[in-house]
Order: C-alpha cells, then sequence, then structure tokens
C-alpha cells in the first residue's frame, strides 16, 4: 500500500484537493460577491447619494426623539439629560393612571373621538351622494368649490371665527338666541357645550374636503349599472341605495378603519385653541395635558410617560386598522 | 351630460329637493366667512351689541388701520411668508430626490427604507421628546429650525415614490441612450412628467407651512420671529384683557372683535387668492396618495 494518496491526517488526497478547490471556490464567490458590491455602489452611487440626506434628516428629527423617549422611565433632569438621568421603572406610568386629570384626558379622548366617528363620519358620504344627483354642473362646480374651502383654513383662523360668532356679547349665535326670546349664553366657558360646538366646527370644516374620497369612488360606479336600472324602471332614490352606495361600501370601509386607528389622534391644536380650564372637564384630551404638563409646567419625564402611552395605544389601533382592511378589502394601506 | 328626459316626476323632485339641500350647506359653509368680514368693517359697538349679522354696520375701516399700523403685524407676515417659501423649497430639496432613489428597483435595501420612513406614520415620539430634541439640538427660538424640522414628512415621500414608480421605462431609457446619469434623468425626465404630483406635494407644503401654528407657538419665543397665526392667537387672546386697548378702542371705533376680525380678513386673502389656481391638483392629488394595492 502507497501513502502518497493519504494525508497525514489519513484522509484520502483527493478529498482534501476537492476540499480545497470547494474553499477556493467560495472565497472566489464571496470576492465576487463584494467586488459585486463595489461595482454596485459605483455605478449607482447617485441614488445613494439622492437617498441619504433624508435617511438623516429622519435619524435627527423622529428617531433621535424616539431614544429620547426613554425618559418616560426616568428622573428627567435638564443637566443630566437624556442618557444621564437615573432610570426609575414604571413609576411614572403609576403616577399617571392614579391622576385623575390624566385618566378624564383619557376618557375625554374617547369620547370625543366617538363623536366624531358618530357625526363628522357620516357627513362627507352623504355629502358626497348628495353632490353625486345635483343636476346643474356649474351649481355643483361652485358648491364643491366652496365647500372645500374650510380645509385649508388654519385651526388659529377656525378658532377665531368660532370665538367670534359665539362671543356673549358681540357674537353672531347669541343674536339668534336673544330673537328667540332667551338669555345671551358664553357658550366657550360651558362645559357641556364644548363637545358639539368643536365636532360641530370639525364637521364644517373637513365634511366638503373629505367627500371628495367618496365622490372619486361614486364615479369609479360601473355606469351599466345604473343603465340596466334604469330600464328596470327603477328612481334615482333605489338607484342610490341599490347601486351607489353598495359600490362604495369598500371606499367607506376603508376610511372607518383609517378614522377607528386615528381614534388617539383628536386635533389638540383647535382644542388647545377652544378650550379654557372651565371647560377642562369635557375638553381636555391626552395631547392637550401632555402639553400642559410637560411645556408648560416643565414635568417632561412625566409628561413624556403620558406621550409615550398615547402612542403605543395609537400604534396598536393602526396595526389593528391595517390588518382588518386588508383582511375585508383586500387593500392595505401601506 | 345626464339626460333629463330619463327622469319620472318623482326623480326631479328629488334632484331638486338634493340641490337645495347642498345650497344650504354651502350657505353655511360661506356665512362664517362673510360674518366675520362684515364684523371686521363694522364700528366696534355695532359689533359689540351683537348687530351685525350679515353686512357691516357702521361701515368703517378703523380696525384695518388700527392693524396695519401695528409693525408686528407686518414683522409676522413677512415671517410667514419667510417660513412657507423655505420651508416648501426645503422640503421639495429633500423629498424629490428621495422619492426618486425609492422608486429605483436597483436600490439595495430598498424595502427597509420604505419601511424605515413608512414606520413614522405609524409611530411618533410625540411632543416632549421632539421639544427636547430641539431644545439638544439648538434649535429653539431659530427661524431655520422651524424651517428644517419640519422638512419631511413621510407621506409625501410616498406619495411622489408612488407616482415615480408609475412612470413607464420607456422614457427613462431614451434618456440613458444619450448618457445621463441619475441627477439628469431625474431632473429631466422625471420632474417634468411628475409636474401634477409635485405639485400636490408643493400645494400641501404652502398649505400646512402657511397655517402652522403649534410648533411655532411653542419653539419661537423671539417677537420678530413669530409667524402670523401665532400673532393672531396672541391679538385673540390678549386684546380683551388688555386696559391700554380698552382705553384706545372707546375712543376710536373699534373693538376686540373687529380687530380680530380684520387681521383674520388679512390672513385668508392669500390663500383665497391663490385657492382657484390649487383646486385642480389637489382633488387628483390626494387620490394618488391614497391607497395602495
Amino acid at each position: 500500500m502507497s501513502d502518497e494518496n493519504t494525508t497525514a491526517g489519513g484522509q484520502p488526497i483527493e478529498d482534501t484537493l476537492i476540499e480545497a478547490r470547494e474553499a477556493q471556490r467560495q472565497q472566489l464567490a464571496t470576492d465576487g460577491r463584494w467586488v459585486r458590491l463595489i461595482d454596485h455602489f459605483k455605478r449607482e452611487w447617485q441614488i445613494y447619494a439622492m437617498l441619504l440626506p433624508t435617511i438623516i434628516w429622519f435619524l435627527v428629527f423622529l428617531y433621535k426623539p424616539m431614544y429620547g423617549l426613554q425618559i418616560a422611565f426616568k428622573d428627567y433632569s435638564i443637566f443630566r439629560g437624556v442618557a444621564g438621568s437615573p432610570w426609575i421603572g414604571w413609576e411614572h406610568f403609576e403616577t399617571l393612571f392614579s391622576n385623575d386629570q390624566f385618566i378624564r384626558a383619557v376618557r375625554n379622548t374617547i369620547t370625543i373621538s366617538f363623536y366624531n366617528l358618530l357625526f363628522g363620519f357620516p357627513a362627507p358620504i352623504i355629502l358626497a351622494l348628495m353632490f353625486n344627483e345635483v343636476m346643474h354642473a356649474t351649481y355643483k362646480r361652485t358648491a364643491q368649490t366652496i365647500v372645500y374651502l374650510p380645509h385649508f383654513i388654519s385651526s388659529v383662523i377656525i378658532a377665531g371665527i368660532v370665538i367670534t360668532a359665539f362671543s356673549p356679547t358681540a357674537g353672531i349665535i347669541n343674536t339668534f338666541v336673544s330673537w328667540l326670546g332667551f338669555d345671551p349664553i358664553y357658550f366657550l366657558t360651558q362645559p357641556q357645550w364644548f363637545r358639539p360646538i368643536f365636532v360641530g366646527t370639525g364637521i364644517w370644516q373637513e365634511a366638503g374636503f373629505g367627500s371628495i374620497v367618496f365622490l372619486a369612488a361614486i364615479a369609479g360606479v360601473n355606469p351599466s349599472l345604473y343603465e340596466s336600472a334604469v330600464v328596470d324602471g327603477a328612481n334615482r332614490w333605489q338607484m342610490m341605495w341599490k347601486i351607489t352606495i353598495p359600490s362604495i361600501l369598500p371606499t367607506i370601509l376603508i376610511m372607518l378603519i383609517i378614522r377607528i386607528g386615528n381614534v388617539m389622534e383628536v386635533s389638540f391644536e383647535l382644542v388647545i385653541l377652544l378650550y379654557q380650564p372651565s371647560t377642562y372637564e369635557t375638553a381636555d384630551v391626552v395631547n392637550t395635558w401632555v402639553y400642559r404638563q410637560g411645556l408648560q409646567s416643565g414635568q417632561y419625564d412625566l409628561a413624556a410617560a403620558a406621550g409615550l402611552f398615547n402612542a403605543v395605544v395609537a400604534f396598536v389601533l393602526v396595526m389593528a386598522a391595517n390588518t382588518l382592511s386588508r383582511r375585508y378589502s383586500r387593500t392595505s394601506l401601506w | 351630460m345626464i339626460n333629463w328626459n330619463l327622469y319620472s316626476r318623482g326623480d326631479k323632485f328629488f334632484a331638486i329637493v338634493v340641490s337645495v339641500m347642498i345650497g344650504m350647506f354651502t350657505v353655511a359653509t360661506l356665512y362664517p366667512f362673510i360674518y366675520i368680514a362684515a364684523v371686521s368693517f363694522s364700528s366696534g359697538f355695532a359689533a359689540q351689541a351683537g348687530k351685525v349679522v350679515i353686512t357691516p354696520i357702521d361701515a368703517t375701516v378703523e380696525a384695518y388701520g388700527y392693524i396695519l399700523k401695528d409693525p408686528q403685524f407686518w414683522t409676522s407676515y413677512r415671517n410667514t411668508f419667510i417660513y412657507t417659501i423655505g420651508g416648501t423649497i426645503m422640503s421639495l430639496v429633500f423629498i424629490i430626490p428621495c422619492a426618486y432613489a425609492l422608486s429605483r428597483p436597483q436600490l439595495k435595501g430598498r424595502r427597509y427604507f420604505n419601511l424605515f420612513i413608512a414606520f413614522t406614520m405609524w409611530f411618533n415620539a410625540g411632543l416632549i421628546p421632539f421639544f427636547l430634541n430641539m431644545r439638544d439640538l439648538g434649535l429653539l427660538d431659530s427661524m431655520f429650525g422651524i424651517i428644517l424640522g419640519f422638512a419631511v414628512n413621510a407621506f409625501n415621500i410616498i406619495l411622489l415614490r408612488n407616482f415615480f414608480e408609475s412612470i413607464p421605462q420607456s422614457f427613462e431609457e431614451a434618456a440613458r441612450m444619450d448618457g445621463a446619469n441619475d441627477f439628469q434623468v431625474l431632473w429631466k425626465v422625471f420632474v417634468p412628467l411628475s409636474k401634477p404630483a409635485i405639485a400636490t406635494i408643493t400645494l400641501f407644503c404652502i398649505v400646512s407651512r402657511w397655517n402652522g401654528f403649534f410648533w411655532a407657538m411653542v419653539l419661537l419665543q423671539s417677537e420678530e420671529k413669530i409667524p402670523l397665526q401665532v400673532f393672531l392667537r396672541h391679538t385673540i387672546a390678549n386684546l380683551s384683557d388688555d386696559d391700554e386697548f380698552a382705553i384706545l378702542q372707546t375712543a376710536a371705533g373699534f373693538s376686540a372683535d373687529t380687530v380680530t376680525a380684520a387681521i383674520i380678513v388679512c390672513s385668508i386673502i392669500p390663500v383665497l387668492m391663490v385657492y382657484p389656481f390649487i383646486q385642480k391638483y389637489f382633488e387628483k392629488g390626494i387620490l394618488l396618495g391614497g391607497v395602495k394595492e
């Protein structure tokens, strides 16, 4: 027996050679991958250069605050900074959930959102269905132009209009109230009036603009459905219920799901502009509470904890909404 | 067009009822603006007495005289223009190249970059961490901070990326044959083809900048840096408690309400002037950014 075909380890020499060749091949392949990757970046560096500024922007302005969220679990002091402040665990959350004002803010957020959903959600759908029945093209066009307008007006102006119109002495609303023989009401100081005014303002501002989505859905309904309905002698009312509404149901469903996903996002800018201490009991929402505790009173850590609670609930709702949307309409929001 | 002859009498009646209801809603939308304009041109006394309903009572321009003489009004008006123009340009400089890069199939890690950007739509750190971050960056009371800190949002990037993805490849290939690089393809092919989408984003940026209030109020302290919306808010909040103003207004023909109304009119006018031009874009625009299959 010759020893030529075995190595010191006792392996057949062919195996060793095969292994070596295999290793070399892999090495080449790896090198090849690197070479190709370098080639890729040499050739395509421009698109990465275009992407980079925005990625950095997101890191600096949106992701770095997420790192800063850890102060919700810390005894934050301005002098020690985010990283240097000591951890205190769930203490802020315990404080929050034993704080009546915070609990009230959570309850108000959900209640106002519920009213927004109940009255604010159907409004643009009804408006779109009505626009669909208007025959005169110029009339329809003009009306649409006008009802879209308030969407583009800032919340400060909207609040300014509301404050002026509901003012106890000068306001038009109280002029009507006194015409009807009642004493003037100082609406904006009375808790029971805040929600109707807030939700009503929202409808006034957004119903028109919100109808665009539903009008687009109505425009996409197959015309032959209406033609055959006419042949069958259906009237417009029946066509609306039997054709238009069922056809736009997927759009209605998606918009409803988006709204449910945004339950925690009451437009707090308008709340800040319209509420006052005497209406806090019905008006104060989580974000306005965060604003007062954090930015006005400087309790950054506690306010950040409340904000984190809000953001996590909102995140869960949005994710659930998207899953639902994907399941029922085979379209997802992203 | 719809043929009237196809309509029965009941249908015509239905159409008329609906048209009247639409008319009522339209008037209800418009009325507050007319009312505010009427208040702004009324005498302070008439406004205080609640006499103004639809037309100015004791017509006067005293309220406008009062605010137009206030140098702070002009400063904040100028600032709003700076924030709107500067901020919109800043947004486009970030958004357009980024959307182009994300629309390229050859971009490695494209899925992750998309997720990185879209995630910020579903989760944000909230007011306090954002504020502390701006403070740590030294961007409190900084006009540049306002312009840069709110330049980008995920929704606009996704809207434009979707539009870029829908542009057929053949347009790009012709430019590639001529040896164009990515910057040239973006500038000479994609941007001209995407005018409606870019117009929509520009519109969204302009509107949000013009109306921006909350963060300007929180981040800016100096009076010479505040935008019109913050000035308006200060005016509404302060005028009625301002003793000096109370003495002034009894002598002159205006009141807190008429001055507030006059500032509202002044800040709406630019919006009304551009509104007819932008209207054709936003109807298409909001559908572009919407649901993705």
